[in-house]
């Protein structure tokens, strides 16, 4: 593959497995944002089956469901590709049944899942004692307030998943903050973790289509001096418009 | 009318029965749609069973999908109808309740084509004991729902054990359709295309990847595509158990002369020949509406309405807009619960081939829609309503690609 020095490489992991919930216009808001900035973008598309590979800058994993999710960790695992390229400064950006699986571990069919321990999280159906009914699918609409430390604006988002998460003892990194409407990771009122370049999260939407500074942020982690573009004003527009219903509702 | 009531329907069910058509007759005179509905809600509250003896009589075909269902039910219809009256919920009304309204009109010895919403199918069939299920395609629809697509595969599956007089007419291009019906007594398959994988990569037998090639899909499990009886194999050509025939459709595009393939198929289990139910089914040029064209607000704007409603109804809504001049395009996106309430789908549609048309976005979410279309690199152009769209439009005919209750408004506009 040709690739000029300043070609930023977006990996789609698997997005037949992990491409339930249009993540994958996650690739494609990055790639067109490089590109508005006059920079070399390119989405390398890695189909299920295939061996991840070395040497990409971002690596997105998508949501998906329970036997497809349990399949693409075991795929990610084949090789060690990602966690190679995270310790070369390579980004990670994980939603849902991504971010599940980039953690210790997950649940999925009755089962505990080993995941690919790029982050200090573990998700489960239920960490309420045993006799207590599990808690309900977090569906719908869901607002975060990003931790200060990252300068970004409220993150909108729509959230669709069983499971809940939490982080080890000792984990590294914080998590991308504090949720204002939804459930996000359940009982400690957060959404998502930070550690290193490696982000998870449980905001579909796509999250970067909803939330460009958070797209621009995994950006300029991996190219270092990015030029500042505005906009596009179409999403200007949809984040007021989200702010005025969620504020009606 | 209760002297037409065959003599074996219970005092219960016979109380249901005028419960429902009282119902079904005050709603209709509120201006509350159909009435069917409210009506069968009520009669199934009287007498649960009654849906089992309504349908006691009648030779019945089931119609299920994600996308296709109602438009191959109305083909279905018409070839049927060259034998005799025909019971059918043409409104649309495709759970229990619907079901039950379509039944609950006499004569209850007429054949019924009867379209039943996915999740629905099981239970219904088991009440109606269809002679044939018609078994089209299932995709991601209404992501809140959380509807997983094997689990609905599944399901038909374990139906189909429990209707051994039962035959299925069933895709053999979609795995998980293929899937479903392997388990059932008697299948007829039908090739009739399916231009959206994305939901079928997984193998639902074994959960590995499936392989595809040209010819089909398989699985190192064994599970691959069954060999077509019936098979879509051109713009206008069907091969029909062994010959070739021409079709010619007034519905255009090629995913309704698939839904016509099923329809034909089904047909031919109630003695219906091709010949007979392909001529039947011209002539139907608009199902509710959907390729219909309507007046758009007071300025003389007309608009060709089309239904798409999740990616692979977008995908083949696409190839139609193909076939056709470049009209303008204005899309009408909405969000409500029987749309889905999560609209990031639309991230999977391909937008990229609407370049180079006049795009006109409007709706309750179509300050998402524009950010896709931006993204995609699409120009465009948004609008308080499908009217003011339309007028913005640089031409007096549009096409107007609108979900689920963005559609039924519309319909409902244009028909004041
Ligand atoms: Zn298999």
């Amino acid at each position: 593959m040709s690739r000029g020095p300043s070609t930023t490489r977006i990996a789609l992991i698997y997005p037949e497995l992990l491409g339930t919930y249009g993540d994958g216009g996650n690739a494609i808001v990055l790639a067109r944002r490089l590109r508005w900035r006059g920079l070399r973008g390119e989405i390398v598309n890695v189909p299920a089956g295939a061996p991840v590979p070395d040497g990409c800058d971002i690596y997105l994993l998508g949501g998906g469901e329970d036997a497809p999710q349990v399949l693409a960790a075991d795929g990610i695992r084949q090789n060690r590709a990602i966690a190679r390229a995270v310790s070369g400064g390579a980004a990670v950006l994980a939603v849902c049944a991504g971010y599940q699986v980039i953690g210790e571990s997950f649940p999925s069919g009755g089962e505990i899942h080993p995941g690919l321990h790029l982050v200090d999280i573990e998700t489960r159906r239920s960490f309420a004692p045993p006799q207590t009914p599990p808690p309900a699918r977090a569906v719908g609409d869901i607002v975060v307030e990003p931790d200060p430390r990252l300068a970004l604006p409220t993150l909108y988002g729509y959230e669709n998943h069983a499971g809940r998460t939490r982080r080890l003892p000792g984990a590294g990194g914080f998590p991308l903050g504090t949720v204002r409407r939804g459930i996000g990771d359940g009982d400690a009122g957060t959404d998502g973790i930070i550690d290193g370049r490696v982000v998870g999260t449980y905001l579909h939407g796509p999250v970067l289509a909803q939330n460009p500074a958070l797209a621009d942020m995994l950006l300029g982690w991996v190219h270092g001096s990015l030029p500042p573009l505005d906009g596009p004003p179409e999403t200007t527009a949809l984040r007021e418009a989200r702010r005025r219903a969620l504020a009606a509702s | 009318m209760t002297t037409s009531l065959p003599r074996r329907f219970t005092a219960r069910t016979q109380a249901a029965l005028a419960v429902e058509r009282l119902a079904a007759e005050a709603s209709r005179r509120l201006g509350r749609g159909s009435g069917e509905m409210i009506g069968g809600k009520l009669a199934l509250r009287v007498a649960p069973g009654m849906l089992a003896e309504v349908a006691a009589q009648r030779r019945s075909a089931c119609v299920s999908a994600t996308n296709g269902k109602t438009t191959t039910t109305r083909l279905l219809a018409r070839a049927l109808g060259t034998l005799g009256p025909v019971a059918s919920n043409s409104g649309g009304a495709n759970m229990a309740p619907g079901v039950l309204a379509a039944l609950s009109k006499p004569p209850f010895d007429a054949v019924a084509a009867l379209e039943v919403d996915e999740i629905w199918l099981p239970p219904v069939a088991r009440e109606v004991l269809p002679r044939v299920v018609v078994l089209l395609n299932i995709s991601r629809d209404q992501l809140d729902r959380s509807n997983e697509t094997r689990r609905i595969a599944a399901m038909w599956r374990e139906l189909g054990g429990e209707l051994p007089g039962t035959t299925v007419v069933a895709n053999v291009d979609d795995p998980l359709v293929a899937w479903a019906a392997a388990g059932w007594s008697r299948q007829v398959w039908v090739s009739a295309g399916q231009n959206w994988t994305a939901d079928a990569m997984v193998c639902p037998q074994c959960a590995r990847l499936l392989h595809r090639n040209d010819n089909g899909w398989w699985s190192e499990c064994g599970l691959a595509r069954p060999e077509p009886i019936v098979a879509v194999t051109g713009p206008s050509e069907l091969l029909w158990y062994g010959r070739t025939i021409t079709a010619r459709l007034d519905l255009p595009g090629r995913v309704n002369l698939g839904n016509a393939a099923m329809a034909a198929a089904a047909a031919r289990e109630f003695g219906v020949d091709v010949e007979a139910a392909l001529a039947a089914m011209t002539g139907l040029g608009d199902v509710q509406g959907r390729y219909q064209e309507v007046v758009l607000g007071e300025r003389g704007r007309r608009g060709r309405l089309l239904l798409a409603k999740n990616p692979a109804g977008w995908v083949e809504m696409m190839e139609l807009l193909g076939d056709a001049p470049p009209r303008p395009v204005v899309i009408d996106f909405n969000s409500q619960t029987a749309d889905g309430r999560d609209p990031s789908w639309i991230w999977d549609v391909p937008f990229e081939r609407l370049g180079g048309r006049q795009v006109l976005v409007t709706g309750e979410r179509k300050e998402d829609m524009s950010v896709r279309l931006a993204y995609a690199e699409v120009p465009h152009s948004v609008h308080a309503s499908a009217e003011d769209a339309a007028l913005a439009a640089n031409e007096k005919v549009v096409d107007v690609v609108a979900n689920y209750t963005a559609f039924r408004d519309l319909l409902v506009r244009s028909s004041r």
